[in-house]
């Protein structure tokens, strides 16, 4: 059965990108107001999983190219890697450094060790999610 | 080196992210499952030298004051634990090249041990009650991976019964923490323990420390919350169960003694006295199921249940001779649970079954598997000088001191029954007409009984260095019965 | 509010054994769903309802609301997510290899297997 989701495909199309443009936004407001890795993530694979609904998987696929469950490694890599750092100062684990840096076209920045903690709790959750889903949506 | 607590739990972690790389390829997986395990072992090690010539060690993380951030604790019971379970891993590891397939090595076999041994370390050390959910999470979730993987009908449908039951009793655990919250406000186990000291143990609290015992109860499975256990671990291939066997139930018995010895000490004539009559249960039932079961992995299995409750049982006691002998017998039943396990693992592949009554004679075939697991037993059963005497006499002493006869005298019993369960596995499969034996390769038996009889021979060392243990047991034994030294290390 | 946070966590405690008493394996997920819902709503009550208070501490602030409830329950929530989730596959895969979802038909032993 062919189905007609013309309407859907065409509003996915500009509609993936606001969503995955918030999220974004989301995961960097996540220092000092709400949002953070774990959010943005989510959001994020929600816009995947609405990609999987208005076309299938293997398009998505192809889109897409990316190994999930390696994403997900990646991602504990950068979380554990971040926390991991300290050790090597003799510092708690999971001791972060911050300071303000002055960069180009931003001014004054405050930067984190805890954003890259939280770089890779997105990708963990994105990588995890959307395996889950691919696996279910694998086989019917 | 601050830090060094956390050692035996971050590296397992970091092996595991590493092996989801090389997914497909088995080799660089074993390799490398190997490498990891070896270095956190020796870790382990050194933390329990350090431990042992500098006292607690705690690390907050995150360079948090001490009652708000999470602390990690080592004392010497918890390091003990950890390298014990890190030296079971090596074993069920290297046995596991050869036992488990290729089909499920391809499939994160060695990345979900991984995570499982990082949540069974981490329940270990941590110092921080809400932590210790989390850390049970993560080796629950490794153990629901590892009991479903294959895919076999029966696997599948126990272990939905399994996640059920641990997902119920993780919702509890939660709540209990809610309420232990609401009472103390703090999760700092070493600050829990002060101001629950401070209000001096009133009902809610003893209430608390009930929901605790059945929370903690369901994982390590006492009675009348071991219902599940037998079903769940007969599904999974035989090193997953020995790992489940030797670990899981352990971490339930573990948060119990922390918790009954640090937490809920004002009140001891009701919680310890529940906790004795319920150990005293479990390890009948324990019996009963051991003798009833033609099967070999069942016969086992509910060895792990009177296990738990002997080792309960002399926690209950909160004396010297008591609180030693379940540490003794602590360890003792991680290495032997974990032995025996990979024993009949072995009759299971020679044989081709778990059933009893359809095997025999294997002494003619197979006379050193029959040696080695005749020393098992006589080990699990705690005949002298192997590993399992030490434990239980200790235990039999301090309930005699406590003046619980009745109790200690069911528990020597127990023994006997223990005894008998497992040599009754010895006469049928290794004496009488040798049976018609299903072709099996000679190569893979010879490496399955590699790492098996090292792991007996360590036990058989742990009974016959009793002398050179005693001065780490007695050191876990002091943490425990004086909560002020924990106390000290973490608040400073 | 404390009554009606009690009352509350009350009922989803009570849908939730009933639907995990119930037969039908999907329904017994929603009701491990629901159980963590109440366990989550119980943190948040016990750890005492703050009110308007913010959960920081700063100069200006005098009244603050205890800020570490919310972030026991978020790990909570991520875990039961995950949790959910990968029971959700398993009771497909279930689902699949025995062509029912009724506990019941799953009771099964070594017998008769």
């Amino acid at each position: 059965m062919k189905t007609n989701d013309v309407i859907l495909q065409t509003t996915t199309k500009v509609v993936f990108f606001i969503i995955f443009l918030f999220s974004i936004h989301i995961f960097f407001a996540g220092h000092y107001t709400p949002g953070g890795g774990f959010v943005g993530g989510l959001l994020t694979t929600g816009a995947i999983v609405l990609l999987l609904l208005a076309f299938d998987l293997k398009t998505v696929q192809k889109a897409l190219p990316f190994n999930f469950t390696i994403m997900t490694a990646i991602g504990l890599l950068l979380a554990l890697g971040t926390a991991a750092g300290s050790i090597f100062f003799n510092v708690p684990f999971f001791t972060h450094a911050f300071d303000d840096f002055t960069l180009p076209l931003f001014g004054v920045t405050s930067l984190h060790t805890a954003m890259v903690f939280d770089a890779g709790v997105f990708l963990v959750v994105v990588g995890a999610a959307i395996t889950i889903i691919q696996s279910i949506g694998g086989d019917s | 080196m601050i830090n060094l607590p956390l050692l035996p739990i971050i590296l397992p972690f970091l092996f595991a992210i590493l092996l989801l790389f090389f997914k497909e390829n088995v080799r660089i997986q074993r390799a490398l499952t190997l490498v990891g395990v070896i270095i956190s072992l020796i870790a382990s090690f050194y933390l329990l030298v350090t431990v042992k010539t500098e006292g607690v060690l705690a690390v907050t993380l995150g360079s948090w004051p001490a009652p708000f951030g999470i602390a990690m604790v080592s004392d010497m019971f918890s390091a003990l634990l950890v390298t014990t379970t890190l030296l079971i891993t090596l074993f069920v590891v290297v046995y596991s090249f050869t036992a488990i397939g290729e089909e499920r090595e391809r499939f994160f076999y060695y990345p979900a041990i991984l995570f499982m041994v990082t949540g069974v370390n981490g329940a270990f050390t941590t110092g921080d009650i809400f932590n210790m959910f989390v850390f049970f999470e993560v080796l629950l979730i490794a153990s629901y991976l590892l009991i479903v993987l294959g895919g076999e009908k029966k696997q599948l449908r126990e272990s939905i019964k399994y996640i059920l039951v641990n997902v119920v009793s993780s919702a509890l655990f939660v709540i209990t923490i809610a309420y232990l919250y609401s009472v103390v406000g703090t999760l700092n186990m070493a600050d829990i323990s002060v101001k629950i000291a401070e209000v001096g143990q009133p009902g809610i609290i003893t209430v608390i420390a009930v929901l605790m015992l059945i929370v903690f109860g369901v994982k390590g499975a006492i009675f009348p919350l071991y219902f599940w256990l037998p079903g769940s671990y007969a599904a999974p291939p035989v090193p997953v169960l020995a790992l489940f066997g030797a670990l899981l139930t352990k971490v339930g018995v573990y948060a119990i003694m922390r918790t009954y010895t640090l937490f809920f000490i004002h009140n001891v004539g009701v919680t310890h006295e529940i906790l004795m009559v319920v150990s005293v249960l479990t390890v009948i039932v324990g019996c009963i199921g051991a003798l009833a079961y033609f099967d070999l992995k069942q016969i086992i299995i509910y060895n792990i249940v009177i296990a738990v409750g002997v080792i309960l049982f002399g926690a209950a006691q909160m004396n010297e001779a008591g609180i030693s002998g379940a540490i003794f017998y602590l360890v003792h039943d991680m290495l032997i649970k974990g032995a025996l396990f990979l024993l009949i693992g072995i009759i299971i592949y020679v044989t081709g079954t778990s059933n009893l009554r359809k095997m025999g004679g294997l002494m003619k075939t197979h006379a050193p598997l029959g040696w080695f697991y005749l020393i098992a037993a006589f080990g699990l059963a705690g005949i002298p000088p192997l590993s399992g005497f030490i434990g239980k006499l200790l235990i039999a002493q301090g309930a005699f001191e406590a003046g619980n006869i009745w109790g200690s005298i069911i528990i020597l019993a127990s023994s006997l029954i223990v005894l008998l369960s497992v040599i009754r596995i010895f006469i049928y499969a290794f004496w009488g007409e040798p049976m018609e034996l299903p072709k099996t390769k000679r190569k893979p038996y010879a490496r399955m009984m590699l790492p098996t009889i090292v792991l007996v021979v360590l036990s058989v060392l742990y009974g016959v260095g009793t002398e050179w243990l005693i001065p780490y047991v007695t050191d876990a034994t002091d943490v425990l019965l004086q909560p002020s030294i924990y106390i000290d290390a973490v608040l400073k | 509010m404390e009554l009606v946070m009690a009352i509350l966590i009350g009922v989803l405690f009570t849908a939730a054994v009933y639907l995990i008493l119930s037969r039908s394996l999907l329904k017994i997920i929603i009701g491990t769903g629901l159980l963590s819902h109440g366990a989550h709503l119980l943190i948040l009550t016990m750890g005492g309802l703050g009110g308007l208070a913010p959960p920081v501490i700063s100069k200006s602030v005098t009244d603050f609301a205890d800020p570490l409830p919310q972030a026991l329950i978020l790990t909570a929530i991520v875990i039961s997510f995950g949790v959910t989730a990968f029971m959700l596959v398993m009771a497909y895969r279930a689902y699949a290899v025995h062509k029912t979802d009724d506990m019941n038909q799953l009771k099964g032993n070594d017998e008769h297997d």
